[in-house]
This record gives C-alpha cells, sequence and structure tokens, in this order.
C-alpha cells in the first residue's frame, strides 16, 4: 500500500499535508491499522500552541494508549471535534476524514520524509 | 527483542500465512489479532474459535510418590482427584505469595500428573517443582516443546471437534479430560478454557500441531469457526473473572486476596504456602481483587491508582478492557477490603483525572448452561 504523495510523515507514523503555512495533522493508514479497535482520542483545542516533536494529544486502543506527536509547531487553528466521537473514520479515512487538528505552522521536526521514504519506513519496521 | 529471536510454535507459519499480526508475549512469536479484538471475541461467544497456546507450559511428575509431590505443590486435594479430573490452583511460596496458577491433570492410568502453567512462569515454575520432585524421589519431565496444545473455545466447539476425534467429546465432564485421538493423533482432550466459553485443550506430539490446526479449521467452517488471536483471549477471560498470571496474580499478591482461596483449607495434607494462606483466610485479606464497570471511554491499564470518592488512593487497577459482550468498560482492582463490596462508587485516576467505576461481582460473564 502506498502513502498519498501529497503529505509529509513522521517516524511515529503522523502526517502532515503543508499548504502554505498551515499544517492538517492525522495519523496513517499504516497507524491506524496498527493501533485498530481505538476507543479514544484527545486532542487539542483551537487556540492551543503545539510544539514540534512533542506530544500533542493522545489516542487509545483496545490494547494501549499512545501519544500522539506534532511534525510541526504553532498555533491550533482547528481540531476536528467530529472525530472523538467517530472514531471508525480514523480507519477508514485516515487521510480525509481522520484528520486531527490544522495548525498554522512556525516550523517543522527534522527528518520529515516522503511517502516513498515513509513507505520503505515502514517496510523495514515489519 | 527482534523478532528473529523470539521462540516460534509449531504452528508460527500457519498465523503468519493467515496474516495474523504477531507480537513478543513471554519470548514467543505469538498471535496477538486476526482481524479485530473485539470481534474475534464475540465470535468465541457467538460460534467459536481457535487458539494457539503452544507457548504454555505443559509438564508431568512421574514416579512412585507422585501424588505426595504434586501435593506439596498444590492447594486442592491431589490424594482425592480421580482419574481423569482436572483442578485449578496456584504454587505458593512459604509467605503464601504467588509463584504461579496451573491447572492438575490426575492421570492414574498414565501413572503421572500433568500441569499446564504459563509461558511467563516456565523456567521457574520448573526449577521449583524439579526442586519438589527430588524431595519425593519423583522425576519431573517437561513435555512444553514434545507436546502442542490448542484450544477450540465457543458454543460450536463440541460440532468442530468431534468429527475428529474417536471419542464422543460431548461427553467429557467440565474440568475433565479423556484420552483418545483427533485426526488419528493421540491426544489428551481437556474440557477447560480460559474464556467462559464450553470448549476444549488438547495435547498431542507437536509435529501434528499444522495438520491438526487446519483440519480443526476447516471442521469448523461451517460453523463460523476461526484463529482468535492473544488479545481477545485477554478480553474474554476478563469477561469470565479469570486471574492472568502478571495482573491479578503475581509475586506480592496472595490466593485468598485473588479469592480463589475463601476459608482455611480442610484435608490433612500439607502444601507449600498452607500456614500463611490459612491464617490469612481466617484473619481475612487487608485488600481484595474486584471487578469493576465504568462508563468512561479510557480503558483501565493495570497500574492506574484507584481512589475513594474523596481523592484517597485505596487501590490499584489490575486489568481492563471494553467488554463486547457486557456492552461496557470493565476491569479488576485491587482495593482496600472495606470498600470491595459490589455497587461501590469509586474512580480511577488517569494523569490527574478520575474516571468513575462501579465495583462489580466477579465474574461479569456466565454463560448459560
Amino acid at each position: 500500500m502506498s502513502s498519498p504523495s501529497d503529505l509529509l510523515f513522521t517516524d511515529s507514523h503522523e502526517w502532515v499535508r503543508i499548504e502554505g503555512d498551515s499544517a492538517t495533522i492525522g495519523i496513517t493508514a499504516h497507524a491506524a491499522e496498527s493501533l485498530s479497535d481505538l476507543v479514544f482520542l484527545d486532542l487539542p483545542e483551537a487556540g492551543d500552541d503545539v510544539t514540534a516533536g512533542e506530544g500533542f494529544g493522545e489516542i487509545e486502543s483496545v490494547k494501549a494508549v499512545s501519544d500522539l506527536k506534532s511534525p510541526v509547531g504553532g498555533e491550533v487553528i482547528e481540531a476536528n471535534t467530529d472525530l472523538p466521537d467517530n472514531l471508525g473514520d480514523i480507519n477508514s479515512d485516515p487521510y480525509g476524514k481522520g484528520w486531527m487538528i490544522k495548525v498554522k505552522h512556525t516550523g517543522t521536526v527534522d527528518g520529515l520524509m516522503d511517502a516513498a521514504a515513509y513507505d520503505a519506513h515502514v517496510a523495514a519496521e515489519g | 527483542m527482534a523478532s528473529d529471536q523470539l521462540r516460534r510454535t509449531p504452528l508460527t507459519e500457519c498465523h503468519e500465512a493467515a496474516k495474523a499480526r504477531l507480537v513478543d508475549f513471554s519470548g514467543f512469536l505469538m498471535p496477538v489479532q486476526y482481524d479485530g479484538i473485539l470481534e474475534e471475541a464475540q465470535r468465541v461467544r457467538t460460534k467459536a474459535g481457535l487458539f494457539d497456546l503452544c507457548h504454555m507450559g505443559r509438564c508431568r511428575i512421574v514416579g512412585e510418590r507422585r501424588l505426595e509431590a504434586a501435593q506439596f505443590l498444590v492447594h486442592v486435594n491431589v490424594h482425592k482427584m480421580k482419574q481423569g479430573a482436572i483442578r485449578y490452583s496456584f504454587f505458593a511460596r512459604d509467605d503464601g505469595t504467588t509463584m504461579d496458577d496451573v491447572l492438575v491433570y490426575m492421570d492414574s492410568d498414565a501413572e503421572e500428573v500433568f500441569f499446564c502453567i504459563n509461558a511467563g512462569n516456565r523456567d521457574r515454575d520448573l526449577a521449583w517443582m524439579r526442586e519438589v520432585c527430588a524431595r519425593f524421589s519423583c522425576e519431573l519431565q517437561d513435555q512444553s516443546d514434545e507436546l502442542a496444545m490448542i484450544a477450540i473455545q465457543g458454543p460450536s466447539s463440541v460440532e468442530t471437534l468431534n468429527p475428529l476425534c474417536d471419542v464422543d467429546v460431548g461427553g467429557i465432564k467440565y474440568y475433565g479430560f479423556v484420552r483418545g485421538t483427533v485426526c488419528g493423533v493421540p491426544a489428551m482432550i481437556s474440557r477447560t478454557g480460559y474464556t467462559g466459553e464450553d470448549g476444549f485443550e488438547i495435547y498431542f506430539a507437536e509435529a501434528e500441531a499444522p495438520r491438526i490446526w487446519n483440519a480443526m479449521l476447516d471442521s469448523g467452517k461451517p460453523h463460523g469457526v476461526t484463529p482468535i488471536g492473544l488479545a481477545a483471549r485477554d478480553t474474554l477471560r476478563l469477561e469470565a473473572g479469570m486471574a492472568l498470571y502478571g495482573h491479578e496474580l503475581d509475586d506480592t499478591t496472595n490466593p485468598v486476596e485473588a479469592g480463589i482461596v475463601v476459608k482455611p483449607t480442610k484435608h490433612p495434607h500439607d502444601f507449600s504456602g498452607r500456614a500463611a494462606i490459612d491464617k490469612m483466610a481466617e484473619d481475612g485479606p487487608e485488600r481484595v481483587l474486584v471487578g469493576f464497570t465504568t462508563e468512561s471511554p479510557r480503558v483501565p491499564r493495570q497500574g492506574y491508582d484507584v481512589v475513594s470518592v474523596d481523592g484517597t488512593p485505596i487501590g490499584k487497577v489490575c486489568s481492563g478492557s471494553p467488554s463486547p459482550t457486557l456492552g461496557t468498560t470493565i476491569g479488576t482492582a485491587y482495593v482496600v477490603a472495606d470498600h470491595a463490596a459490589p455497587g461501590t462508587l469509586l474512580a480511577m485516576d488517569i494523569r490527574g483525572k478520575r474516571h468513575e467505576i462501579h465495583l462489580h461481582a466477579l465474574p461479569f460473564y456466565k454463560r448459560e448452561r
């Protein structure tokens, strides 16, 4: 399965779509599939600040709680407030309806990968 | 541990071919999930599922004084166990703390007492059993590698297994076993399990494992039988109120607070930990294992603090899972004995946030018989 080529990816399986100074963030299809059976999502609110490389929220599946790491720093301009009640969207449409936050970004973390590099990273993780 | 350093079972290739997700479980590469944890759990409740349990420990005590040796290891009256009987028990230290929980199989015909023990405790259990066997001039034989173990669990278990066997498995009593054949292979067929459903755990020569596994899947296909991962197994055992070593039981717990022993022992035989366990049963434990439900979306996890309504810490969570059968989230915890009544309102603390929990009698789920 190839990841969408218009996105950049972190090694912790978040994606980011950068359009000007706006960055939309979610988790990848691979992450959604590995977590499966999602039960809880905690997102920041519009107006909160996020720091590149640090946690912006939590996602919980039946088996584990995982931190969501932000690929960018900046101010949250919108959070997908419908998503915590529709966690299935993360599995069925991770790059569309499964988006989590939009950030007015001031910089990204180092080492973001393009789709080809990310797919290789996933393959190497097994 | 890298996956190439993990131990494989005779069925690992079958799980890989079925595209199961494989993880490190007690040093073994095991299938944690096939299609979906909650879906798999529901399938076992409504149809049946197949489990690879080859990672568990299997061993037997042989020798003239095997009953004495076995008796020193477990709290049940081994001397009164009849041919074909199985009992649930534990290995305890002198101070009553638990080293493992186990199943004991009485096979007088084969002149052995057989044990099924947990994967994570295999090495230390075997060392302890060897030490005890030496005191009674018996031999402990580790059969973990030579025998495979698979389980079929769920309402369609009898229909799935029967066509493959030379005995009527529907006639085996719960917590009883017989020796027979499965696909022509000599097997010990045990009406036990770890899901709260009817079902069987079968033991046979490990080389036959893939053939029998596939034959059971074929036989079960019309009944909706599929392989089930360890994650769903954990949800099922929790619904059924069964302890998991490392969660409800560990090196610090004892069988009285865990609810396995409720009264001082009546039989005349000594066993390791008896004095301490009997005393605690007499005095009553300070903390007890309880079940609880919660409406919180958060899953209770081992180690979360349990607090009273005024915020005082009074215990710790052992296990938790969404329960597809109950339609709510469930968990177990140790709490101080005076806050342990079913119905008590308490809270679990997750990173400083309190989530209400309601204590619930164990088990959460009991099948209709």
